[in-house]
C-alpha cells in the first residue's frame, strides 16, 4: 500500500512539488502596467463607458467657459422658467436645457458648475480618504491608547451635526473654496478610518506581517507597504459614493455663505435652487444637475469597482 | 544548570543561549473587571543551541513552544531572562541594533497561506528582504532572487507570480527562500510542515535538512509531531505548560525517553512496523490552563506515575545521561 503510492513519505525533495504549475502556465511577462490596465478595462467594457463620461465631465470643467452658449449669470426676467428646446418666433432654440427662475441658461450653468463641483468632490475625498486611511492604519496597527485617542476624536466629531461643525470651522478659517474643500474632506475621514482600522486589526496578527517584522521592516513600511494594499480595496467603492454627498454638502455650505460665492454656479446650488420650482412642475431645473451628479457618481463607481478587481491579484481581470 | 559535560558533547560553540526566559501574558484587568492575571506561556526555561546544530522543540498546543521561537526573535518581548545570541543579549538590544540583528536570525512560519502577502509577487516579497538589508542592487537582486528560488527547488520563472498561484508546499518553499534571502545564521522554523499534506511534508523537511547542512545553518525546529522532529534534529527539547520536561540527543530521546511525559508522547508516534508490540500510555484530559497551573510539577495532573511528593516539589532539570536531562522527581526510579 505504502510502496505503491508514488507520493509516499520521504520521497526525494523537489521531485513532484515543483513541476505541477510549471507545465500549466507559461512564464508571465512583466507587461507595461498601463497597457495591462487598458486591456483589462476593454475586457470589462463598463470602465470604458465610465472613462468616456469622466472625459466629458472633465472636458466640461476645462472648456466650459468657451463652449457654453450664454453667460451663466446673465438674467433675463422676460424669459424665465423656459422649458428645454422651446423655439422663439424666429425658430431658434435659445435655452437647450431651459432657463431657471431668473432666466439664466441651465446648460451654461451646468457647464460652469462642473468646475467647482468636480474639484470639490474629488479633492475633498482625496483629502478625507488619505487622512482617514493614514489615521485608520495608525489606529489599527498600534492599538492601545493611540487607537483610543484617534477613535474617540472620530466619535466626538460624529456627535456633532456635520453642517454645524463645518460652520464652526469655516467661521474660524474664513469662507473660500480651499477652506471649503479642507472642511469637507475632514468631515469624511472617520468613515475611511473605521474601515481601515478594523481590517488592520485583523491583518497585523497575520504571519506575513510578522515576517516583515522579522525581516526588520520599519513600522511605517509595514503599515504602508505591507498592510495598506490589503485594506484599500473596499475604499475605492465607498469613495465613489462619497463624492455625491460631498457635492451636495458643498451646496449646503455655499447656501449658508460659507463656500463659494452665490455668483459661481455649482451643481449642488442649482439643485438647491430648483426646490422651489419643483412643485410648479419645472422639472428641468432639478433633473439636469441631478443627472450630472448621478453620472459623476456612476462613472467613479464603475472605475472604483474595476480598480478593486484590477488590484486583486486573485482575479484574472489583470492578465 | 548545564554542567561541563554538556558543552563537551556539543558539536560546536553555543550560538544561542537562552537563560531563565519567561514570557507572561497579562489577561483581563481594566476598570470594572477582575484584577489581571498572568498566563505563563514560558516559565523559566534555559537551553543552548550550538553552532550548526538543529534542535527540535516539541510539545502539545499550549505548551509555549511557539512563544519560545517568537520571543527569541523578539517578535514578542520577553518578560524576563536573557537571550544570548553569539554572546549578545538580544532582549537588551535597541530597536536600531535589533534591525541589524534580524539579518542574522530569521523565521519560517507555520501557515503557508498566511505567511506570504497576497498582494506581493515573489519578486516583491523576497526583494523587500534584500532591500531592507541593502543586499545587492538592480539586476544583481533579480539574479539573487532567482538563485534563492532555485535553491528551494522552484523555477526562477516564477519570480513575478503571486502567492495564490502556488500550492501549499510551494508557498512554504517561498517562505524558506525569503528567510534565506538575508543569509541568516540561525532560523526558527515554527511548525513549518504542520499545515502541509504528509507527502509534501517529507519533501519540505528533506529540503530544510539539506539546506541546513549545505549552508551550515543553526536551527530551532518547532513541531508538535515527534516523528517529524526525529528526522531532522540533533537534539530535542520537550516542553509542557511553559516548562522544559526533557532535553536529549535525538536518538537517545527516541530510544530511551526518561520523562513520563516524553514516554507518553513517544507511545503516540505511529511506527510502520506491525510486529512491534508497544505499551501505549494514554494521557487523560487536556493540558491544564496556564493561568492556574498545577503546583509542584506542572505535569502531575496527567502523569501516570505521579505521587504525593509531585505536588510540592518543582523538579529541576537533572542530568540523567550524556547530554540527557529530565525534570522529574522520580528520575532515579526511571533509570
Amino acid at each position: 500500500m505504502l510502496q505503491s503510492h508514488p507520493d509516499g513519505p520521504f520521497v526525494d525533495p523537489a521531485a513532484t512539488d515543483v513541476s505541477d504549475t510549471a507545465a500549466a502556465l507559461p512564464p508571465r511577462r512583466r507587461g507595461d502596467g498601463w497597457r495591462r490596465a487598458w486591456r483589462s478595462m476593454v475586457r470589462a467594457r463598463w470602465p470604458i463607458f465610465a472613462l468616456v463620461i469622466l472625459g466629458l465631465l472633465v472636458g466640461a470643467a476645462i472648456f466650459g467657459p468657451t463652449i457654453s452658449p450664454h453667460d451663466p449669470n446673465r438674467q433675463n426676467i422676460m424669459l424665465r422658467l423656459q422649458p428645454p428646446m422651446v423655439r422663439d418666433s424666429m425658430g431658434h432654440v435659445k435655452f437647450v436645457l431651459g432657463s431657471d427662475g431668473l432666466g439664466r441658461d441651465v446648460l451654461s450653468r451646468l457647464l460652469y458648475g462642473a468646475r467647482i463641483s468636480l474639484l470639490v468632490g474629488v479633492t475633498a475625498i482625496a483629502i478625507g480618504g488619505s487622512l482617514g486611511v493614514a489615521l485608520g492604519l495608525i489606529s489599527g496597527y498600534f492599538g492601545g491608547w493611540i487607537d483610543d485617542v484617534i477613535m474617540r476624536l472620530g466619535d466626538i466629531q460624529l456627535a456633532f451635526p456635520f453642517v454645524l461643525m463645518a460652520i464652526m470651522f469655516l467661521v474660524v478659517l474664513g469662507p473660500g473654496v480651499v477652506n471649503l474643500i479642507v472642511v469637507l474632506g475632514i468631515g469624511q475621514w472617520i468613515t475611511y478610518a473605521r474601515i481601515v482600522r478594523a481590517q488592520t486589526f485583523s491583518l497585523r496578527e497575520k504571519e506575513f506581517v510578522e515576517a516583515a517584522r522579522a525581516l526588520g521592516a520599519s513600522h511605517m513600511s509595514i503599515m504602508f507597504v505591507t498592510i495598506l494594499p490589503n485594506v484599500i480595496a473596499p475604499l475605492t467603492v465607498i469613495a465613489s459614493f462619497n463624492i455625491a454627498s460631498v457635492i451636495l454638502a458643498e451646496a449646503a455650505l455655499s447656501f449658508l455663505g460659507l463656500g463659494v460665492p452665490p455668483s459661481v454656479p455649482t451643481w449642488g446650488s442649482m439643485l438647491a435652487e430648483s426646490r422651489d420650482q419643483l412643485i410648479a412642475n419645472k422639472w428641468w431645473l432639478a433633473v439636469f444637475p441631478g443627472m450630472a451628479i448621478v453620472l459623476t457618481v456612476l462613472a467613479f463607481n464603475i472605475i472604483g469597482d474595476w480598480l478593486r478587481d484590477f488590484l486583486d491579484p486573485r482575479l484574472k481581470t489583470n492578465g | 544548570m548545564f554542567d561541563d559535560k554538556r558543552t563537551e558533547t556539543a558539536p560546536g560553540e553555543p550560538l544561542l543561549r537562552v537563560r531563565n526566559l519567561r514570557k507572561h501574558f497579562p489577561v483581563g484587568g481594566g476598570p470594572f473587571r477582575r484584577p489581571p492575571v498572568a498566563v505563563k506561556a514560558i516559565d523559566d526555561i534555559s537551553f543552548e543551541i550550538a553552532q550548526g546544530e538543529v534542535v527540535g522543540l516539541v510539545g502539545e498546543s499550549g505548551s509555549g513552544k511557539t512563544t519560545v521561537g517568537r520571543t527569541i526573535l523578539r517578535l514578542t518581548e520577553p518578560t524576563s531572562g536573557q537571550i544570548l545570541f553569539d554572546g549578545q543579549d538580544v532582549a537588551a538590544l535597541t530597536p536600531r541594533q535589533m534591525r541589524a540583528q534580524r539579518k542574522r536570525m530569521q523565521i519560517v512560519f507555520q501557515d503557508p497561506d498566511a505567511s506570504l502577502n497576497p498582494r506581493e509577487t515573489i519578486r516583491q516579497a523576497i526583494g523587500r528582504a534584500l532591500r531592507i538589508h541593502r543586499i545587492g542592487t538592480g539586476a544583481d537582486r533579480e539574479d539573487r532572487i532567482v538563485a534563492l528560488l532555485e535553491q528551494v527547488g522552484l523555477s526562477g520563472d516564477y519570480i513575478d507570480r503571486y502567492p495564490y498561484e502556488f500550492s501549499g508546499g510551494q508557498r512554504q518553499r517561498i517562505g524558506i527562500a525569503r528567510a534565506l534571502a538575508v543569509e541568516p545564521e540561525f532560523i526558527v522554523a515554527d511548525e513549518p510542515v504542520s499545515a502541509l499534506d504528509v507527502s509534501v511534508q517529507a519533501q519540505v523537511i528533506n529540503l530544510m535538512d539539506d539546506l541546513t547542512q549545505r549552508l551550515n545553518l543553526t536551527m530551532l525546529f518547532i513541531a508538535h509531531d515527534l516523528a517529524v522532529v526525529e528526522h531532522i534534529s540533533d537534539r530535542v527539547i520537550v516542553m509542557y505548560l511553559g516548562k522544559i520536561m526533557e532535553i536529549a540527543p535525538s536518538q537517545t530521546l527516541y530510544d530511551a525517553p526518561r520523562h513520563p511525559y516524553t514516554r507518553a508522547l513517544m507511545s503516540a508516534v505511529p511506527r510502520p512496523d506491525p510486529t512491534i508490540k508497544r505499551q501505549r500510555t494514554l494521557l487523560q484530559g487536556d493540558i491544564p490552563s496556564p493561568i492556574n497551573p498545577p503546583s509542584g510539577c506542572v505535569f502531575r495532573s496527567r502523569c501516570p506515575s505521579a505521587g504525593p511528593e509531585c505536588a510540592s516539589i518543582i523538579p529541576p532539570l537533572e542530568q540523567v545521561g550524556p547530554g540527557h536531562y529530565s525534570a522529574c522527581v522520580k528520575n532515579r526510579q526511571f533509570g
